[in-house]
């Protein structure tokens, strides 16, 4: 469908986010809690943080959660039985102030659980869950959305995307699909005509900082490259880079048993801790750090593009801010691309 | 930190040591972990009031300890961690020498390990009055209250493992929650099994935390979850006697004394 | 089946059969007689073998796709889940994912001659394409199995290796490491690659299928190179760390490659093209 633009008057945010919770439905947003801002259930507009340059955590939480169960079981004299997620008993969510490096990475989580074998849980969860992302109108050194393939008011992935039109509180609407008119539609008042704003000038200036089709050709050449080692040292091994980020996707399948009956459960994983790849036979084809930091970069930006045409960074820059021990990827990404091979 | 960058590049040259591990700048102000190894990598390093991670948590990977001796630039914290470390062996005279600051940012550069704990045992672990005034709060709670404030504050762990990839004392090569024949402790990150992890920890580091908050620091969601150690350390100093590390002290969880308290057992 | 893919289908432990210390296989068949008629795969696809309330592991099917109405598994007692499956009984009702993976491509080897290679527990993910092969023996010149195992009582499937003896139409050798010898035996004595390279088989139109654990095969694939073997001649099963079997969860991602879809059946020449991190 063709974009429709409207333009959206300084206090109608509110009053859009109070006739969605009156329609009934369950709203998501950013959330700061001990100063850090996780994407949440909101009751009332007051909890949604404003203001802010980046969350902590993703909104991949949505259709992927950390924890989640997959099927239950019940042991008894007769047998097993066994009963799935019910797909049915998924709600619709309207998930409010998503970033446009959020949006474009669901898109690269979609390609994982959608290769070849069609993840439904996943999409169950994915195709009720409305989309209202946020340009952005400030970055700072951790951004690098224009260095893969993103930029700060890109509208790759929102149903709506709202944009700062003006220094008083309006905002241009870009309504994208189907949905996005539907959730419109809602408060039809609120989305004025004439939301012909031009949004570039409000947007935030993220310099592109490299190329990633020339990391991606760097990357092939460089696996046994003594650079691994270096860049990792200072790496603590545990996963909150991987957790925080919108398109890690790896994850665990894990039992847990109470008596009789139980369930399985897909929990997140992260490649970085040393007991990712550990054979029951005590063998671990990545023993050491760097090269589980080398898997990290080379299945972002080489494995992935080459087998599910798609990167798996969007630049958001969390893994950075996230890592205790500063790895920052942006900086490792650099020295990739000026890397002599 | 002149001075500095001058000891460590001496301590390169003449192959005495043949890492320093210290701070250099980070991102946004930021510090982190610098491995030097070559004399000019040296020039890097800096020193000031936002040097606050942990670096002795270093000291126990086996990719840094493989390069041979360290030299490792230790604040009051890190002092504290590595004459724990010391006791439990993990660190010695031969692979490890300590470069100090001194609470008033002077280098002093110690001989041997004993010269450390001697330096150490100048100043007491105080908890900072902010986290004691918690402490206190939470001691006031009845039992069901601090249970709804701990399922409150644990709760958004994602179990990234941050708190103890972070701590100097967190060293084991594989945790109690990487085993599965039992499974102690479970894998996804819920209510029950958040709490688990953390105070299965927090016991773990009976006797052994120095209060260096890197565990909070590391944490990406600020979860408080350095009360539960502080409260360990608490218990520790009130019930065993005084608390500090100690190079050749009783290990608190493996020693056991008749005038040990029991006033616990119901 | 649901559109669930973690759904596993529920099996009956129909027959277990004590193989060797640690080892069994387990016969099963589908409770749902509608995933039973469903169901196929092809020798060298591998399933997703859970107790409920353990969880899963990861195995070949180690029976072949000619044989209808049930799968056959053989495995090792090693970890959680193996030894949760280890004390199952006949009867118990356990769950299977599958099948996954690529194939053997025994279509491609029809006219020509097989050389089997196998080293103690690498015998079942092997033993799918052996009987699959066998059962249309008209297909294929000469069968040629080496199989060897530390001791006389880890061989496995110690029937069937009878059986093969007794037949004209296969060239059986077993071997067992020196030491590993028992009073009444009548095979080999020697490492699996030293018995290959006296058989000397010839790699005029032959086809290498080569299992085995790590050090076996690392001097066998020399011995097969000596003897005139190309490496897309010889074909190998991986094994790595495995949770969904399916590509999603990112465990089994060695370089470009994920084990559990472009492998578990490799080719050596595709195989020395993989970082060694496997």
């Amino acid at each position: 469908m063709n974009i429709e633009k409207r333009y959206i008057r300084k206090g109608s945010l509110e009053k859009l986010f109070e006739i969605i919770k009156s329609d009934s439905r369950t709203v998501v947003g950013p959330s700061a809690r001990n100063d850090k801002i996780s994407f949440k259930k909101i009751e009332k507009y007051s909890e949604i943080t404003a203001d802010y340059i980046q969350t902590t955590q993703s909104a991949k939480e949505t259709a992927f959660p950390r924890t989640e169960k997959i099927l239950d079981y019940s042991k008894n004299s007769d047998g097993i039985s066994v009963i799935g997620t019910d797909l049915n008993e998924i709600p619709e969510i309207v998930l409010w102030g998503v970033r446009p490096c959020d949006t474009i990475g669901a898109g690269e989580l979609s390609a994982i659980f959608n290769w070849d074998y069609r993840d439904e849980i996943y999409n169950n969860r994915k195709s009720h869950i409305a989309v209202l992302g946020f340009s952005c109108s400030k970055a700072d050194e951790y951004c690098f959305c224009t260095s893969v393939g993103g930029n700060p008011g890109s509208t790759e992935g929102s149903d709506i995307l709202f944009t700062r039109a003006g220094d008083d509180g309006d905002y241009l609407a870009e309504i994208m699909t189907e949905k996005g008119l539907q959730i419109a539609s809602l408060a039809p008042d609120l989305f004025e005509k004439d939301g012909n704003v031009d949004k570039s000038g409000y947007l935030a200036k993220v310099p592109v900082k490299f190329d990633r089709e020339q990391v991606r050709e760097k990357l092939e050449k460089l696996f046994e490259s003594g650079m691994w080692v270096d860049q990792s040292l200072k790496c603590l091994g545990c996963g909150a880079c991987a957790y925080v980020c919108p398109t890690c996707a790896c994850f665990d399948i894990q039992d847990e048993a109470h008596g009789r009956s139980g369930s399985r459960i897909r929990c997140w994983d992260s490649c970085g801790f040393s007991i990712f790849t550990l054979h029951t036979s005590g063998h671990n084809p990545r023993e050491v750090q760097s090269q589980r930091w080398r898997q990290r970069i080379m299945h972002k930006f080489s494995y992935m593009p080459d087998r599910l045409a798609v990167y798996g960074c969007t630049g958001c820059g969390r893994c950075s801010r996230a890592c205790p021990a500063d790895m920052n990827i942006l900086e490792q990404l650099i020295s990739i691309q000026e890397a002599i091979v | 930190m002149d001075d500095l960058i001058k000891r460590a590049k001496e301590l390169l040259e003449s192959s005495r040591v043949k890492v320093v591990i210290g701070y250099e700048n980070g991102t946004d102000g930021k510090t982190r972990a610098l491995f030097a190894e070559k004399p000019g990598d040296a020039d890097n390093l800096v020193f000031n009031s936002r040097c606050i991670m942990n670096l002795a948590a270093y000291v126990t990977k086996k990719e840094i300890r493989n390069k041979g001796k360290m030299a490792l630039i230790a604040t009051l914290p890190v002092m504290r961690a590595v004459i724990q470390l010391a006791s439990e062996y993990q660190v010695n005279d031969d692979n490890l020498l300590v470069l100090g600051i001194t609470p008033e940012s002077k280098l002093i550069e110690f001989k041997d390990l004993a010269e450390v704990e001697k330096f150490v045992h100048q100043f007491q672990i105080e908890i900072d009055s902010r986290n004691k005034e918690m402490l206190d709060k939470i001691e006031k709670m009845t039992p069901s209250e601090r249970w709804d404030f701990w399922i409150q504050e644990l709760s958004p762990c994602f179990k990234c493992y941050a708190c103890r990839a972070a701590c100097p004392m967190c060293y084991c090569s594989r945790c109690t929650v990487d085993f599965n024949q039992p499974q102690w402790i479970p894998v996804p990150s819920h209510e029950l099994g958040n709490l688990e992890w953390h105070i299965m920890r927090a016991i773990h580091l009976a006797g052994r935390c120095i209060d260096c908050d890197a565990c909070y620091n590391a944490c990406p969601l600020a979860i408080p979850l350095n009360l539960l150690t502080k409260r360990m350390l608490q218990d520790a100093r009130e019930n065993f006697g005084g608390y500090q590390p100690s190079l050749k002290a009783d290990h608190l969880m493996s020693t056991f004394k008749p005038e040990d308290k029991d006033n616990f057992i119901l | 089946m649901t559109d669930n893919i973690y759904m596993p289908y529920l099996m009956k432990v129909e027959k277990i059969t004590w193989e060797a210390p640690g080892v069994k296989t387990f016969m099963l068949k589908f409770v749902n007689d509608e995933d039973q008629v469903n169901f196929s795969f092809k020798a060298g696809q591998f399933g997703e073998y859970s107790v409920y309330g353990a969880g899963e592991s990861t195995f070949c099917i180690a029976s072949s796709p000619t044989r209808k109405g049930y799968i056959e598994c053989t495995f090792r007692q090693t970890g959680k889940v193996t030894n949760a499956l280890a004390n199952c009984e006949e009867g118990s009702v356990i769950g299977f994912r599958g099948p996954y993976g690529n194939i053997f491509p025994i279509d491609e080897w029809k006219g020509k001659n097989l050389l089997f290679i196998a080293g103690g527990i690498a015998l079942p993910p092997m033993r799918c394409v052996i009987w699959n092969a066998l059962d249309i023996r008209e297909n294929f010149r000469d069968v040629t199995i080496i199989y060897g195992a530390r001791s006389v009582k880890d061989l496995v499937y110690k029937y069937e290796l009878e059986e093969w003896q007794r037949r004209k139409d296969i060239k059986l050798i077993t071997t067992v490491d020196p030491g590993g010898e028992a009073p009444d035996w009548r095979g080999e004595i020697g490492f699996v690659p030293t018995i290959v390279e006296k058989a000397a088989p010839s790699s005029q139109n032959t086809v290498a299928i080569v299992c085995g654990p790590p050090v076996m095969i690392k001097y066998t694939f020399p011995v097969l190179a000596k003897l005139g073997f190309a490496d897309e001649n010889i074909y190998t099963t991986l094994e790595n760390r495995m949770k969904c079997g399916f590509g999603k969860c990112g465990r089994c991602n060695v370089g470009k490659v994920y084990v559990c879809k472009d492998g578990p059946v490799f080719t050596l020449a595709q195989l020395k093209e993989l970082p060694d991190e496997y």
